[in-house]
């Protein structure tokens, strides 16, 4: 499986066009969807951190995904730490060998016409993966069981509204890590009302 | 983390110029992989050769994957606190919102139109519906890019 896990993230890597969003999508289908390391819920948890930990999210979140999936595996956790290290390597290997033959062409590269077409093509069928995301996101592991607890579905479905619409109405834009914050105290309060 | 990358590479040291930084971003994003990481590679590179590149690399992501870690064991170890449960279960659907926000701003950024809307449409839907990944739909991305630009 470590084989596997560095190969996926090697791959994730090399069709990773359009920034840390694009990433996720990528490894949320090949570690969440399609080989099941981790659970949908486990994979939220992981972005909520590295999106609040300072440093490229693509790297935070490759390094904790690598972790994680080594720990459910029954691996040891220093085994753990080295997977993560080395998901992290493998997700910018490719990339940085790239970057490197075509740093020596980088303006015939960028000014031809056919490159700018095909990143315009990417970068909307990047908005598709993004979509994608957020779509299999949505479930009882992220938003609560409504057969369970049926509050947390409601106070779920308000945060996210809350969150989606303050990220995008101001026109100053509010930094993600304020949003998580907020909705990570308001989880606190919620549970410790709904508790007592 | 770009805006930071101007002030102290172009501004504060004058390492590059505006314009040679704005190439570095230009290939970046051009380029697959972490965006953070492919403005190291070019940056470095640009400077001081290979061996700049491999310290830009390391600087850029080493305390990045240090504290990642750090939290990553720390809160496997709470990951049964209650107290740690509550407050995630209010960060879950908020990332699902960051995510989701994202589609919008970008939709305007790449000047998607109603006769362009479809791209991404048909994109979210092979994904979810169909579970084809992301990565075939990626390269299909660059192969009728190229395909279409070259024959019209």
């Amino acid at each position: 499986m470590f084989f596997t896990l560095l190969f996926s993230f090697l791959k994730i890597g090399l069709f990773t066009f359009g920034g840390g969003y694009a990433m996720l999508a990528l490894i949320q289908d090949e570690v969440v969807v399609k080989h099941g390391w981790i659970t949908s819920q486990e994979f939220a948890d992981i972005v909520a951190v590295s999106q609040m930990t300072p440093g490229p999210v693509g790297i935070n979140t490759a390094t904790y995904t690598g972790y994680t999936a080594m720990i459910g595996a029954g691996s040891s956790p220093w085994v753990a730490v080295v997977a993560g290290v080395l998901c992290s390597v493998a997700v910018v290997a490719l990339p940085v060998v790239l970057m490197l033959l075509m740093v020596r062409l980088i303006d015939k590269f960028y000014d031809n016409a056919t490159v700018r077409y095909t990143l315009r093509v990417l970068r909307m069928v990047v908005i598709g993966l993004i979509a994608a995301a957020a779509i299999r996101l949505v479930g009882p592991e992220s938003f609560g069981s409504w057969s369970e607890n049926p509050l947390q579905v409601v106070f779920s479905v308000a945060v996210f509204a809350a969150v989606f619409l303050l990220s995008l109405l101001p026109k100053k834009r509010i930094s993600p890590i304020y949003l998580l914050i907020a909705a990570g105290a308001a989880g606190l309060l919620m549970g410790t009302i709904a508790n007592n | 983390m770009l805006p930071l990358m101007e002030q102290e590479l172009v501004d504060r040291r004058g390492w590059l110029s505006r314009e040679e930084y704005l190439d570095c971003v230009a290939l970046s994003q051009a380029m697959p992989g972490v965006l953070a990481v492919n403005m190291a590679t070019s940056v470095g590179y640009r400077l001081k050769g290979l061996r700049g590149a491999a310290v830009a690399i390391v600087g850029n992501v080493l305390m990045p994957i240090v504290l990642i870690l750090l939290l990553a064991v720390f809160f496997h170890t709470l990951r049964d606190n209650e107290w740690v449960a509550r407050v995630f279960n209010g960060l879950r659907p908020a990332v699902v919102a960051l995510i989701a926000a994202p589609v919008f701003q970008l939709s305007r950024s790449a000047q998607l139109t109603w006769r362009t809307a479809w791209i991404p449409l048909l994109a979210a839907l092979l994904i979810c519906l169909f579970g084809v990944s992301p990565v075939w739909i990626v390269l299909a991305a660059i192969v009728l890019g190229i395909i279409v630009k070259k024959l019209l």
